[in-house]
């Protein structure tokens, strides 16, 4: 089996970026990595589209970090169900994010500080816009496939739209056409934590030498809720206390950790707290809200996805909670009503909103087949 | 494995017509269909290993119960549904049946013919029948109904469904001479009346 081959390359783009919201950006970069080779007629691409807090780093280990494994690494690779050894794969770090792309973090060339509250707000489809320059520099015309899940799913759906000729499979995993309310709400709590957050300071906290840390924290708390299923927490941690071996199993009556799960929550929101940017999260959970692109069809998205020509592969998981099959079947539902090429799965898969990250054989062998089926067809 | 029924069923689809296959199995059908004619199809199945194997071949799938009923698709979008020997394994048969011809200007259904002789000679021993279209044991069949030529024949009338035409087979041949007692595998097209 051959390696992994790996690149990393930040790409700078000097033209300014109109943005949905009416700013304008000037200049920016994206941080990218690419894995596996190009072939001569470029034909070969599949730009993977991340989800919230994830980044460039898809597959293998990072070159700065060899702790750090990429997101997908499960997905992508030589032998892997997106075999590298056929495609070129592209991540990109979205705009806005706090790896290495332009975001609140960066130096407004206006004021030479960063960014920080100063920072537009960006939605999906300007991503998308960004995302199609990349290619554009890169000499891809037209990808083979522009896949994600949950947000990645949202940002592949909008490419289909935005530049229906250039995207051959659209493949959507965990996502949704638009948030609920629900969705919005638990957005909301996760943003209010970290606004309310005393070392905050309006966003500008980087000046300050601080950061929001209790107000990430909980954000993350809340999130990760979102991500696990009722049956798959039963399962990690039950009513289990946090106790050392040989002490007593019984109550404490405090308020401090007394059951495991809290003690994961806290854990998890402690990690993603030093190293997530504040201003990041309350600028992509925004984006997550406004999504919506039947809105400007009169809430019809059968008509918003009129004019796509990429053919769709929407796959859900039933314990999703987050984006349930439902949601899902609102996009094959919009598809067939256009007569567009789509097939959709409905993995059992019971770990909930995480699934489309984790390892399940149902899961992975249909990506698997359909890259398989891709690849055929292209010979 | 080419079955008895797709080429019958095939005989009845228009070219570059919409078709709709519901329970399409690992997608056999809907391959041998499109290697005929061109067409623009949809299968729906429920079974994952049968979900892959459609993906495999390049086929448009939707993985879905159809006993949840058709909600994905609206009235009238397909010139042929197809419910090739899928009817005899759905509890919802009425329900099923008024949603096929909802979403199809034409439908095509089969299925295993239970009034077959050798099925009623099985049963008249005292057996339950195995046969080559009725091929499972009684506790282990998929097979939720069994039915006769004659009894589908009355519940699309109780339906108000028109029946366009019908074949009813034995070994890949036509049988006309007592369908219901020597066919082993039916074939009906229907709509709406």
């Amino acid at each position: 089996m051959s390696e992994l081959h790996l690149s990393r390359n930040t790409i700078h783009f000097a033209e300014p970026l109109p943005l949905q919201s009416g700013a304008i950006l000037a200049g920016y970069d994206l941080v990218i990595e690419t894995y596996g080779r190009l072939n001569p007629g470029k034909s070969n691409a599949v730009l993977v589209c991340h989800a919230l807090n994830a980044s460039h780093h898809v597959a293998g280990p990072n070159p700065d970090d060899p702790q750090d494994i990429g997101w997908w690494d499960n997905m992508i690779g030589p032998g892997k169900p997106i075999d590298t050894d056929h495609f070129f794969v592209i991540g990109v770090n979205n705009l806005g994010s706090c790896f290495g792309s332009t975001g609140p973090m960066s130096t407004n060339p206006a004021t030479g500080k960063p960014y920080g509250a100063d920072f537009p707000v960006i939605t999906v489809e300007d991503w998308v816009n960004t995302q199609a320059r990349l290619a554009d520099k890169l000499g891809i015309r037209k990808f083979a496939a522009v896949m994600g899940g949950s947000l990645g799913g949202m940002q592949a759906m909008a490419w289909a739209i935005q530049f229906p000729k250039r995207i051959d499979h659209c493949i959507v995993i965990a996502s949704t056409p638009k948030l609920s309310a629900q969705n919005i709400a638990f957005n909301e709590v996760a943003r209010n934590a970290i606004l309310s957050d005393p070392d905050f300071h309006g966003g500008n906290y980087y000046v300050h030498n601080v950061i929001p840390k209790s107000g990430l924290k909980l954000a993350r708390m809340v999130g990760h809720i979102t991500y696990l299923s009722d049956d798959d927490m039963a399962e990690k941690f039950g009513r289990e206390l946090q106790r050392p071996d040989g002490e007593s199993n019984d109550y404490r009556f405090s308020f401090d950790v007394e059951f495991e799960v809290e003690s994961y929550l806290r854990h998890q929101g402690e990690k993603f707290s030093k190293y997530f940017d504040a201003n990041t999260y309350l600028l992509i959970t925004r984006a997550l809200d406004y999504f919506d692109p039947a809105r400007r069809y009169e809430g019809s998205l059968q008509r918003a996805l009129a004019e796509v020509q990429a053919k769709f592969l929407v796959v859900s998981f039933t314990t999703d909670w987050r984006f349930p099959p439902n949601r899902s079947r609102e996009i094959v539902q919009a598809l067939l009503g256009n007569k567009s090429e789509v097939s959709y799965a409905e993995i059992d898969a019971p770990h909930g909103h995480d699934a489309f990250l984790l390892d399940d054989p149902r899961y992975h062998h249909l990506i698997r087949a359909y890259f398989d089926q891709m690849h055929e067809a292209r010979r | 494995m080419i079955r008895n029924d797709f080429q019958a069923i095939a005989k009845w689809i228009a070219p570059n017509s919409q078709v709709l296959d519901l329970g399409c199995g690992d997608g056999s059908f809907l391959k041998y269909l499109q290697e005929q004619k061109p067409v623009h199809a949809y299968g729906v199945e429920i079974d994952d290993s049968r979900v892959l194997s459609c993906v495999h071949k390049g086929l448009n799938v939707i993985q879905q119960n159809l006993e949840g009923g058709l909600a994905l698709f609206e009235n009238d979008s397909f010139d042929t549904v197809v419910l090739s020997q899928t009817l005899q394994t759905i509890h919802q048969t009425e329900k099923i049946l008024r949603e096929v011809v909802r979403v199809g200007k034409e439908s095509i259904i089969s299925f295993p013919n239970f009034g077959h002789w050798s099925h009623r000679l099985a049963v008249g021993l005292g057996r339950m029948p195995v046969s080559k279209s009725l091929p499972y044991q009684w506790y282990n069949t998929p097979n939720v109904r069994v039915l006769t030529v004659a009894d589908f024949e009355k519940l699309a009338s109780n339906l108000g469904l028109k029946v366009i035409d019908q074949c009813i087979l034995h070994e890949g041949r036509e049988v006309t001479l007592l369908p219901n007692l020597f066919g082993s595998l039916a074939l009906f097209r229907i709509s709406r009346a």
